[in-house]
């Protein structure tokens, strides 16, 4: 009898569990927070031209094409918190709180927690700035 | 056994994560929704972003925020080719991480020229 | 069997010497509420084709020779109900990720191979005489360890794990997990052999935190953990090698 072991193809494996699905999509944030970095680096680099560039530049960012894509890549920032801090419990060794071993769920929680607070902070700091 | 050069490009890719997890949604808000709309920001104008900017602490966090997105972005992409069936290759790696490298050398330096 | 109702099974096939390509069977299996899916197996064995293949062996989850796809997910047959899969058809199919050998029997020897390369035993720190007695080890000691020891070796977590579906090369889940429950047991003193395998690019850095691996354990190892702790320790090890007096 002879041994003629079967490769099956991986083609389009996140296609095949939904699990997979999201996997992808937590990776695919990647593009946006790229996207973003890159209209921050130009803000930065529009403001080196001089005044009438910068201005162009923040006329661009009022319309109506930059403002959508702001909102997918904020929409986009809260799907990678949200997986992000799902994800870190695995990256942890064991955590112990008053002799009790922390669970995932209250590592995700304390992460989540996190991010309204330091944001919340953040948004008070820029505003006062700002005024 | 020859050990990965991976753990560099992680940690850059881990803190970049943790900061854009932290406050990129709100960043993203403020300076993408809030500040064009003038939704409870003041329109802010070439004078005080160039303030903002000419100041170590302003551009330090634009400089750190611009940065570290780059490498986040630039590993989970790297990553991302290798899972679409793309050949984690030389040419892949180059850019991606060199993306991320070009994008902090040119923050660094329009930053500086302020 | 009182009040059985029939459901259809579908079965991935793969008679090498006789087709070329893998093909799909079905047959109508009656069951009961308690039927197992390798019960169901075992009866299309049994009264329809003999020729039907399949690893099986305790018939209680503990033996880990019945992995395969269940509707897509790595499962263990003898654990999984045709009662859930209501009204059918159920697709059975060899586990993911691993070339077929025949019908639902897998080639493991990638599995068995790189098992042997993780030192999966406790090496000792130092020579003990047998007359210095046994080890002792606290239940906190115990702790750092036990979880990663319930491992039966199934070889789910691979079928779960993209990663390695897109390269062998990849230790995988359920080794790293085995290895890390060596390098945690105080008894132990092999950890920084074993860490060059986690070190490498085929070790822990070939994860890219699916934790589909951890999902599908049937003994809640949680591999995914144990590779992503292991990355952590790599990544400051990368950086800590180069201080004076570090421990591997």
């Amino acid at each position: 009898m002879t041994r003629k072991p079967y490769v099956r193809p991986m083609r389009g494996w996140w296609r095949r569990d939904p699990y997979f699905t999201r996997y992808m999509a937590r990776e695919a944030t990647a593009v946006l927070v790229l996207a973003y970095a890159a209209i921050l680096l130009v803000t930065i680099e529009r403001l080196a031209q001089g005044r009438d560039a910068f201005e162009a530049w923040m006329e661009l960012l009022r319309g109506r094409a930059f403002l959508a894509l702001h909102l997918a890549i904020v929409a986009t920032f809260v799907l990678h918190t949200v997986t992000w801090f799902a994800i870190m419990p695995k990256t942890m060794p064991p955590v112990e709180v008053a002799g009790r071993r922390l669970g995932p769920a209250a590592i995700t929680g304390a992460g989540l927690v996190a991010s309204l607070a330091a944001s919340v902070t953040l948004f008070l700091t820029l505003r006062h700035l700002a005024s | 056994m020859k050990r990965s050069v991976q753990p560099v490009f992680w940690i850059l890719f881990g803190a970049g994560g943790m900061l854009s997890a932290l406050v990129g949604w709100m960043l993203a808000w403020i300076t993408g929704i809030a500040v064009p709309m003038g939704l409870g920001f003041p329109q802010l104008g070439y004078d005080s972003v160039l303030a903002f900017e000419r100041h170590w602490a302003g551009a330090g966090l634009t400089f750190v925020v611009i940065a570290l997105f780059l490498w986040h972005a630039a590993h989970r992409i790297f990553h991302t080719l290798h899972d679409l069936g793309v050949h984690a290759n030389a040419g892949a790696w180059v850019a991606c991480y060199g993306t991320a490298a070009f994008g902090t050398f040119a923050a660094a330096a329009l930053l500086l020229s302020l | 069997m009182s009040d059985t109702r029939p459901i259809e099974i579908e079965v991935l096939r793969y008679q090498p010497g006789a087709r070329a390509e893998p093909y799909v069977q079905s047959w109508a299996v009656q069951f009961a509420d308690d039927t197992s899916v390798l019960e169901a197996l075992q009866r299309i064995k049994d009264l329809h084709d003999g020729s039907l293949t399949f690893r099986w062996s305790c018939r209680m989850a503990i033996c880990g020779s019945c992995g395969m796809m269940i509707n897509g997910v790595p499962r263990l047959a003898c654990r999984t109900f045709l009662r859930e899969f209501l009204p059918g058809p159920v697709r059975v199919e060899p586990l993911a990720h691993f070339p077929i050998e025949r019908d639902l029997v897998v080639d493991a020897n990638d599995f068995m191979t790189k098992l042997a390369t993780i030192r999966p035993f406790i090496v000792p720190r130092e020579e003990r005489p047998l007359s210095e007695g046994e080890y002792r080890q606290t239940p906190a000691e115990l702790e750092r360890f036990e979880q990663f020891s319930h491992c039966i070796n199934c070889m789910l977590c691979y079928a779960a794990c993209p990663q390695y579906g897109l390269d062998t090369k990849f230790l995988g889940p359920g080794l790293t997990a085995l290895l890390h429950r060596y390098n945690n047991d105080s008894r132990d003193g092999a950890r920084e052999e074993r860490m060059q395998l986690v070190h490498s690019d085929e070790g822990v850095w070939g994860c890219t935190a699916v934790g589909y691996c951890s999902v599908v354990c049937p003994k809640q190892v949680d591999p995914a953990n144990a590779v992503n702790q292991n990355k952590t320790m790599s990544a400051v090890d990368w950086f800590a090698r180069f201080l004076p007096g570090r421990r591997p």
